[in-house]
């Protein structure tokens, strides 16, 4: 299997006012063509660094990340994000077929534009949908919206931030199952961020387990399950339940040791400050691009 | 439907406590006269060409200061609301002349562009720029990072970044914008054409009618007029927006 993302030695320390935060630390992965791949690690252990470094929207200080063997430095032009707040990355002026359509603007005449979003709506069951507003559309269909704006857009690569953290559980099983279903019929390489255990075992080929910050990584585990999932019969086989376990061990979950507790509690702390030098980095990054582009 | 009606009822209401007030003697006739002679007297004048005339001229000034105002202030919000150094050493000079009122700068007006149209166009214009300048200025803080980073990590570029995200999104703030400035140029005009004449309008019609004849039913009829012209250029924009920007409203209060 040949290689569609390669991170190797990756860090990055944001420059906050009172000091400086090391959110990534020697960070080294692959991920194939045509894999799932989670990743999977505690709550501000950098997880949206590496996604954000990946997607070209911030400059990582240290190490390298290729996208298909090329170098990304700016945003990859086959690569499409799904964030976790869809009710804010969706643009609320534009009707769905226009939202879908918005990332071919560029590239696409009108009418292959109209193809491929109607096209894309319809793998996501949403081929009625395209004149109304998102947000006459429930948050389950929105991510929808999302998700067919991603895959329309024909990405090497598909990157999802936390995508089904804000939909409720029933909407969530749902939505796995849409995205292993539209990702085995485009044959689509996707790296899922999430900080739901059971959710990259269900999803993934692979999971990479991230330490606490500075993020590396802990852990590289195949999934063993077979390719078709099932949210019933999959979640109560052996493997499941088995490799479920070993991913809470690898995250400490549960474990209220002194030690742990403490070190939570200072990551919870400084997850706002982190969040605050991440903004600045991000629309920093944006003004570089801006006195690049002028 | 509803709303109708009991819009209809409030200014039914209106009307029938300035009738019993002004047939009431608290206040002689001649000074307030009550709405059903007030009546009589609209009728006549909306006959009436001059006074016709009169309301185009005042309508138009109004139109021609909103359209510079936005010409004005929406790119001159956009500069400031993007670019930081540049508010911030503007700021000085803007807060010491927002506050200073329109009217109060009819003598240095006059003084320098005479008695036409182009003064009262002129001071509105003055007056109707800070409510859209700084609108658009509020609308780009507003902006969510998140639909900027998705434009940008779908490979838009700075302009278009501006063009397809920053101002449909800043657009509801900025229709507010023109609707408080469509009225305010409307007081501002109808003032100078009050206080100065030479240019005609409603409020030199309102003028000449008090001085002059004394006739306060006139006066009151213009005053009446120059209050539907505003009714109806605030509902207008409000329409408008209404139905351009309806996914403001929906998602969350941005007008």
């Amino acid at each position: 299997m040949t290689a569609m993302l390669e991170v190797a030695d990756l860090g990055h320390t944001y420059q906050a006012k009172d000091g400086a935060h090391t959110a990534i630390a020697d960070l080294s992965f692959t991920v194939g063509t045509g894999e799932l791949v989670c990743v999977v690690g505690p709550s501000g252990c950098g997880k949206s660094t590496l996604l954000r470094t990946i997607s070209g929207l911030i400059r990582p200080t240290r190490g390298e990340i290729s996208l298909h063997g090329n170098e990304v430095r700016g945003v990859p032009d086959d690569l499409a994000v799904v964030f976790q707040d869809y009710s804010r990355s969706l643009f609320p002026w534009l009707t769905v077929q226009k939202n879908v359509e918005f990332p071919l603007r560029r590239s696409l005449g009108r009418a292959a534009r109209r193809t491929r979003a109607a096209e894309a709506l319809e793998w996501v069951g949403l081929a009625e949908a395209g004149r109304k507003y998102p947000w006459q559309l429930s948050g389950g269909m929105q991510q929808r919206v999302a998700i067919a704006r991603a895959l329309a857009y024909r990405p090497a690569l598909l990157l999802m931030d936390e995508p089904f953290a804000s939909v409720d559980a029933q909407t969530r099983f749902e939505l796995e199952d849409l995205l292993l279903k539209v990702r085995t019929e485009q044959d689509t390489t996707v790296l899922v961020v999430t900080h739901d255990i059971d959710e990259s075992v269900y999803l993934g080929d692979r999971i990479l387990v991230l330490s606490t910050s500075p993020a590396s990584v802990v852990a590289d585990l195949k999934v063993d399950l077979p390719a078709q999932r099932d949210q019933i019969t999959t979640r109560e086989s052996e493997a499941f339940v088995a490799l479920r376990g070993e991913v809470a061990r690898l995250l400490n979950v549960g474990k209220t040791s002194e030690e742990v507790r403490a070190r939570r509690k200072a990551n919870e702390q400084q997850a706002a400050k982190w969040a605050e030098a991440e903004r600045a980095e991000a629309s920093r990054a944006e003004a570089e691009e801006r006195a690049g582009t002028t | 439907m509803r709303a109708l009606t009991r819009g209809l009822l409030g200014v039914a209401g209106f009307l029938v406590i300035w009738e019993l007030f002004g047939r009431s003697r608290l206040v002689p006739a001649e000074y307030l006269p009550p709405p059903s002679v007030v009546a009589v007297e609209l009728v006549k004048l909306l006959g009436d060409e001059a006074f016709l005339r009169d309301v185009v001229a005042t309508v138009l000034a109004v139109l021609i200061a909103v359209a510079l105002s936005v010409g004005i202030a929406v790119p001159l919000g956009l500069v400031l609301g993007s670019v930081a150094s540049v508010r911030h050493a503007t700021r000085a000079v803007v807060e010491f002349l927002r506050p200073i009122p329109s009217v109060a700068l009819i003598p240095l007006a006059v003084l320098m562009l005479g008695i036409g149209p182009e003064t009262k166009i002129t001071l509105a214009v003055y007056a109707a720029i800070w409510p859209i300048l700084f609108n658009t200025i509020y609308a780009l803080d507003e902006l969510d990072p998140l639909l900027v980073e998705t434009a940008r990590a779908f490979g838009s570029g700075r302009v278009r970044v501006l063009a397809s995200v920053a101002l449909p999104s800043a657009l509801p703030f900025v229709l507010t914008g023109i609707r408080l400035a469509a009225t305010t140029s409307l007081v501002v005009i109808v003032s100078v054409e009050l206080l100065e004449g030479g240019s005609g309008g409603i409020g030199q019609y309102i003028a000449i009618a008090r001085s002059g004849t004394g006739r306060m039913d006139i006066v009151l009829a213009g005053t009446v007029v120059a209050g539907v012209i505003g009714y109806l250029l605030n509902e207008g924009l409000d329409r408008a927006q209404r139905r351009w920007v309806g996914w403001s409203s929906v998602t969350g209060g941005r007008s």
